[in-house]
């Protein structure tokens, strides 16, 4: 049985990428289990954005949105561990009431800063790539100043979710456990994160409200003319999105990690926003699209904690670190340049839509 | 042409940043008070903080030593606002600068690792600083070219290559740039090997005024007429801001729109990349693998703060630059962090954006007729929509 | 065949002394409009008459700043389309207000949505209900095909399945037949007679005369925003109706004085173009143009015109053929090329291909031009040039404007075209190509277009005019063309052709009407 793969591996350029392969099926369960944690906040983005374009909204503030989130629902995490002390987290998910008051801080000052960029693209009606940079540098400012100001004194936060534990007849189940213990080895959020991917699905291509925010996003002047009222809607859909990318930032600083660093997004809201278009602004295609850009960071961890050997091995080793940090990024820019000619935003994304009836 | 109604239209287009700075400094001495339990020495609601801070950060920058910090902040403040602002005029959104600004310090730090030592300052400056913007003109030639062949937009791929920049500049810091001996890793001291730019104002300078006034800003000063001259007075300035007004009718007139488009990101690259040359070599003079830069919002700040404008992007320059200069005087005397520009950056530009709108749907209650030109001023002249 | 339909109820839709004001403009003034149960009620009028903003105040997109409304003899208040529909008032707009990337059944059921429980769409039973209601009004429908690949005529059907499949008790449909082939057009007038045979009130927008006196049971004929009178087809021929549309008024019209052509100018042999959806919407035509001469080329608007203008100056390739300049190969010559040869060009699309508004008029009045002496030496704008320029410019034709430093978009339209006008016509054209010149303007500005087209010809150009305004291309064409499916199928005199001749022609092809059924559709 090994003689095959020897012999593949030995051939002359081929060899290595049997070799490749060789490595991602043996590092398989650790591989597939970070692809998915590491895509939960570009999952989360990029669900957000979709929703927001869908309805005729372009969201880049996004990340800032997330940057918000994971500062204040750490902020309150701490606030609500000085104020009920700590307790013991229950078995699944560590869950701690603090924990639970963060997210919920999270989630509402995403919503409101969501808010923020609603009136700005809907009744302020400016740019929409300028109001979502202006939250952007904000965010950075705002988060910066404050994080600053409690940086040097030692505040104990709330900690972090933790993940389930997947049984071991369910991680080695032939196949398809490796699959299992990949979707479900994941914390709360995650896990959230997964379902809220097939439920958005099923919601903007089924439902009533599904239908009514393709027809803003496509035509809102059509919609009006058959009684829907655009604004109302759009406005509804941003600040939920803005819950979606919020619960990204809770991800980073309450579940990911235990605490706040500054900048700590680095990005991922724009890796979202990308993987959406990969996707085609559908949720589960901007969830597949997530699990590709993130299956890069997986791979530069897993090289990193358990090199190859042989001529896969040498090849890696001269390859410098830095390489892999960049490699999302690279993949993100090549996969948007390669699709882009030939994906089509919502017809009215981006563009302010006025009211006739006003007059 | 333009200075024949300059008069009237400069009074308008100052009163809105104006009105809006006046708002966030407002807004911004609100929040200090709020978190004033925060700072040390301070009780809660502190209404006196803010004062304290404000005093505080206009005499950091109104002092000699202030006067030069406020202009070498502003130098690359300036050279990458030009970048990003001539982007907005043919409505493209250069969010790239951090990226630009790095990897033009790389090739500045390269050109002087490597021939510095024999090649004497007049060599090496020049080259160094033309080698830094030639890089930064290459970063954004990449989502230039992408964006004209395959439309991906340059929002995403200008900030992904920023990361990949990041990265590229500390793997050189720490491979082919790393000074060989050093304990912790850490590249040359240009100053070193005839790398450092000549001071024009400082102790040892030229004229004896305040400290650190690198020649850097004689470029930054000539950038902005240059600049200027190239949008407003040339047919290539011309044809930017039509494609960024509208690229159909550009088209027709013959203007061949997606070199414009790569000829545009790459013109906003090498400013960017001239900015971090210059800081190179004027004011850091080596770099370990964490230098970081804040340069990509502030030139957007600035960019939007001059409204697109070389003039005001020079004077939007200026006013950041002091702010820093005296932020850091302001954490130092008030305990107020300095992070404070940052934020007081995205307020002063919400409200630019949103005071606009405001002031010209107040008045069109009063000229009901006005409808098309408020659509029209309503973009704080970034020339084109998303 | 008309319908005298009750009167004795009372009437269906009363609008009393609705009147409407806009800055500037009175565009409803004191209109009474009565339509009973069953009528088919004309409003007749001009472009720009107030016809559509009054059904706007009806269906809630516009709020009266005068007037009421009764339905059924009840007085309402209708706060938006979605009131409107709830009360029974389903409205087909001029534009088609469908989603292209929808499919037939959501379009139809958008903002009133059949549902299997609270938060799903019932897909199923919204497409057997659009499938019955089709066909029960004669007409075949798949309600899960995609919009965008519809023709015209089906959309058509489309947009007015959306009022079916609601409770309509008055159907109001504004220029319905633009669009369509006179066969199309036969079906939708015997779908609206079944209509209203079923009790609706249908209340047709339109200023075609023949149709109104074919379709309609009573005519309401308004002028400048006021009701001119009210009549019955029995009671009335076309030439009283075109009176009140129009009014006593003289008309201004240009004497297009006699044309002396001389040698051939524009030759194009077989030109193929492709639309922006890939097919070929020009699948070869031929047509010559000599110097001093006026080649009109009538036609429904989307018959390929546009298309075949866009490749001729430059702004698409074509997929093949030849197109000549006094002898010279111009094919696939770019849009500035055929400019320096002498090729000027007024776009149907001004504000998207004719002026950059944001731009003041100077910068638009050289728009062509910016790059070459005397407004540039090498890369810089010789600035006093320009200004000069443009200010003998303004004079010269006439353009109200402030001064030539504001920005274009605060001029009136007319003002915009005539920007557009001495930027391409200043100068000795050998091709002057116009693509629905006078379209939205104003009498005084047509009449101005008019007049500086037929100077253009008299100094020896080659003028090439589209338009879908079949009285402009009798008025000052040499030759008339007819553009049809992409291909010109009739050619004419200009002093003697017939307009029904020419009305035949672009609405069939052909010259006599075709029997219904008889035409292949494709």
């Amino acid at each position: 049985m090994n003689a095959i793969p020897e012999a593949l591996n030995a051939l002359p350029v081929l060899g290595i990428v049997f070799q490749f392969l060789g490595y991602v099926v043996g590092n398989l369960s650790f591989m597939s289990q970070t692809t998915v944690a590491v895509a939960v906040p570009i999952a989360l983005a990029a669900l957000c954005g979709a929703v927001c374009e869908r309805s005729g909204v372009v969201n880049i503030g996004l990340e800032g949105i997330m940057l918000t989130a994971a500062f204040t629902g750490w902020m309150v995490g701490v606030a609500a561990v000085g104020i009920l002390g700590r307790s013991d987290p229950l078995p699944v998910f560590g869950i701690t009431p603090p924990l639970l008051i963060g997210v919920a801080a999270a989630i509402g000052i995403g919503m409101l800063v969501s808010l923020l960029h609603a009136w700005l693209s809907i009744s302020a009606r400016i740019d929409q790539i300028i109001g979502g940079t202006i939250i952007n540098i904000g965010a950075v400012g705002i988060t910066g100043y404050l994080y600053h100001l409690v940086a040097n004194q030692s505040l104990i936060g709330a900690g972090s979710f933790k993940p389930l534990s997947v049984p071991k007849e369910v991680a080695d189940f032939p196949l398809v456990g490796w699959l299992a213990n990949a979707v479900l080895s994941q914390g709360p959020i995650g896990i959230v994160t997964i379902i809220l991917v097939v439920f958005l699905q099923v919601m903007l291509f089924r439902s009533r409200w599904g239908l009514r925010t393709r027809a803003a996003g496509e035509h809102p002047r059509a919609a009006e003319t058959v009684g829907i009222d655009v604004i109302r809607l759009r406005y509804l859909n941003v600040v939920m999105a803005g819950a979606l990318a919020a619960l990204a930032g809770a991800w980073l600083s309450m579940e990911h990690g235990s605490k706040f660093d500054a900048n700590m997004t680095a990005g991922r809201g724009f890796i979202g926003l990308a993987a959406m278009i990969v996707g085609r602004w559908t949720p589960v295609g901007a969830f597949g699209a997530a699990l590709l850009f993130a299956s890069a960071t997986a791979l530069s961890a897993s090289l990193t904690i358990s090199p190859p050997t042989g001529d896969l091995g040498d090849l890696m080793a001269r390859v410098p670190g830095e390489f892999w940090e960049a490699l999302p990024y690279i993949i993100t820019i090549v996969v948007l340049a390669g699709l882009i000619g030939r994906s089509i935003a919502p017809a009215a994304d981006g563009q302010p839509y006025e009211r006739e009836s006003a007059t | 042409m333009a200075r024949r109604f300059l008069d009237g239209k400069v009074l308008q287009s100052l009163a809105e940043p104006v009105a809006a700075i006046v708002f966030a400094l407002l807004a911004g001495g609100i929040g200090i008070a709020l978190f004033s339990a925060y700072v040390p020495g301070h009780s809660a609601f502190d209404v006196g903080l803010p004062i304290q801070a404000y005093q505080s950060l206009i005499g950091g920058f109104a002092s000699a030593n202030g006067i030069t910090s406020t202009l070498v902040y502003a130098t690359p403040l300036a050279l990458a606002g030009l970048g990003v602002a001539i982007g907005f005029r043919a409505g493209l959104f250069n969010i790239g600068g951090r990226g630009q600004f790095l990897i033009g310090a790389v090739g500045a730090m390269a050109v002087v690792t490597w021939i510095g030592r024999d090649a004497g300052p007049w060599i090496t400056i020049p080259l160094a600083l033309l080698v830094g913007a030639a890089l930064g003109g290459f970063a954004g030639f990449i989502p230039g070219l992408l964006k004209a062949t395959s439309g991906a937009h340059e929002v995403v791929t200008t900030i992904m290559l920023n990361y990949v920049f990041l990265f590229v500049m500390a793997w050189s810091v720490l491979g082919p740039l790393t000074l060989p001996g050093a304990p912790q890793p850490i590249t040359v001291d240009v100053s070193m090997r005839n790398g450092a730019l000549p001071i024009l104002l400082g102790p040892n300078g030229l004229i004896d005024f305040g400290r650190g006034g690198h020649v850097g800003l004689l470029i930054a000063l000539a950038a902005v007429p240059i600049m200027w001259f190239l949008l407003f007075r040339t047919t290539i300035g011309f044809e930017i801001r039509a494609a960024g007004a509208n690229p159909d009718a550009a088209r027709y007139g013959g203007m061949k729109t997606r070199r414009l488009i790569v000829l545009t990101m790459t013109l906003a690259g090498f400013m960017c990349g001239l900015a971090g040359a210059t800081t190179l070599l004027g004011v850091v003079h080596e770099m370990t693998p964490g230098y970081d830069t804040t340069i990509g919002f502030d030139a957007i700040t600035v960019a939007l703060l001059g409204r697109s404008n070389p003039i005001g992007v020079g004077l939007a320059a200026l006013l950041l630059g002091a702010m820093r200069a005296g932020s850091q005087a302001m954490q130092i005397q008030a305990g107020v962090p300095a992070e404070l520009v940052d934020a007081l950056q995205a307020i002063i530009l919400l409200f630019l954006v949103v005071n606009v709108l405001r002031r010209i749907m107040a008045s069109r209650r009063r000229r009901p007729g006005s409808a098309a030109p408020a659509q029209a001023a309503a973009m704080p002249a970034t020339g084109g929509a998303a | 065949m008309t319908h005298d339909a009750s009167a004795t109820q009372p009437p269906a839709l009363e609008m009393r002394g609705i009147t409407k004001r806009y800055p500037g403009v009175v565009a409803n003034d004191h209109i009474d409009l009565d339509v009973r149960r069953g009528e088919i009620h004309a409003l007749l009028g001009e472009n720009g008459a107030g016809k559509t903003t009054l059904m706007n105040v009806l269906y809630g997109l516009a709020r009266p700043d005068e007037g009421r409304i009764l339905l059924d003899g009840e007085p309402v208040q209708i706060a938006g389309p979605a009131d409107a529909i709830a009360r029974g008032i389903s409205m087909v707009h001029q534009h088609f207000m469908l989603i292209p990337v929808l499919s037939v059944a959501e379009n139809v059921i958008l903002g009133s949505e059949t549902m299997a429980g609270p938060v799903f769409v019932d897909r199923a039973e919204a497409s057997r209900r659009i499938g019955e209601l089709a066909r029960r009004f004669g007409f075949d429908l798949d309600p899960d095909a995609r919009v965008s690949s519809l023709s015209v005529g089906l959309q058509q059907r489309v947009e007015i399945l959306k009022a079916l499949y609601r409770e309509t008790r008055i159907l109001v449909l504004d220029e319905p037949t633009a669009v369509l082939t006179p066969q199309e057009t036969e079906e939708i007038f015997a779908l609206l007679r079944r209509l209203a045979d079923d009790g609706r009130s249908i209340i047709f927008i339109s200023h075609k005369l023949y149709e109104v006196l074919e379709v309609a049971d009573r005519i309401t004929v308004i002028r400048r925003g006021k009701v001119i009178g009210e009549r019955k087809p029995s009671e009335t021929t076309e030439g009283e109706l075109a009176e009140l549309m129009v009014g006593r008024e003289v008309e201004l019209t240009v004497d297009r004085g006699t044309s002396h052509p001389g040698q051939r100018m524009l030759r194009v042999e077989d030109l193929r173009v492709a639309d922006d959806r890939r097919h070929e919407a020009v699948p070869g035509v031929s047509f010559d143009i000599r110097a001093g001469e006026i080649l009109g080329v009538a036609g429904v608007a989307g018959n390929g015109q546009d298309e075949l203008v866009e490749a001729i100056v430059g702004l698409r390739k074509p997929l093949g053929g030849r197109v000549t300049l006094e002898g010279l190969d111009v094919t696939g010559f770019s849009p500035r090329r055929m400019n320096e040869a002498g090729v000027g060009y007024v776009p149907a699309d001004r504000h998207r291909f004719g002026l950059i508004l944001a731009f003041p008029v100077y910068d638009n009045l050289v728009l062509t031009s910016y790059y070459r002496p005397p407004f540039a030496r090498g890369f810089i704008r010789e600035d006093d040039a320009i200004l000069d320029s443009a200010r003998a410019q303004v004079e010269r034709f006439d353009i109200r404007t402030p001064g030539v430093e504001v920005p274009t978009a605060t001029l009136s339209g007319g003002n915009q075209q005539k920007v557009i006008v001495a930027r391409e016509f200043d100068r000795p054209l050998k091709l002057l190509v116009l693509d629905q010149p006078t379209r939205g303007l104003d009498v005084g500005s047509i009449e101005f277009i008019h007049r500086q087209v037929i100077a253009k010809r008299d100094a020896g150009t080659a003028v090439l005019l589209v338009s879908a305004e079949l009285d402009e291309v009798l008025e000052i064409s040499d030759r008339i063309v007819v553009m049809y499916r992409g291909r010109m199928v009739a050619e004419l005199d200009g002093r003697t052709a017939d307009k029904s001749d020419v009305g035949l022609y672009m609405a069939t092809g052909q010259r006599e009407a075709v029997p219904a059924g008889d035409e292949a559709r494709s």
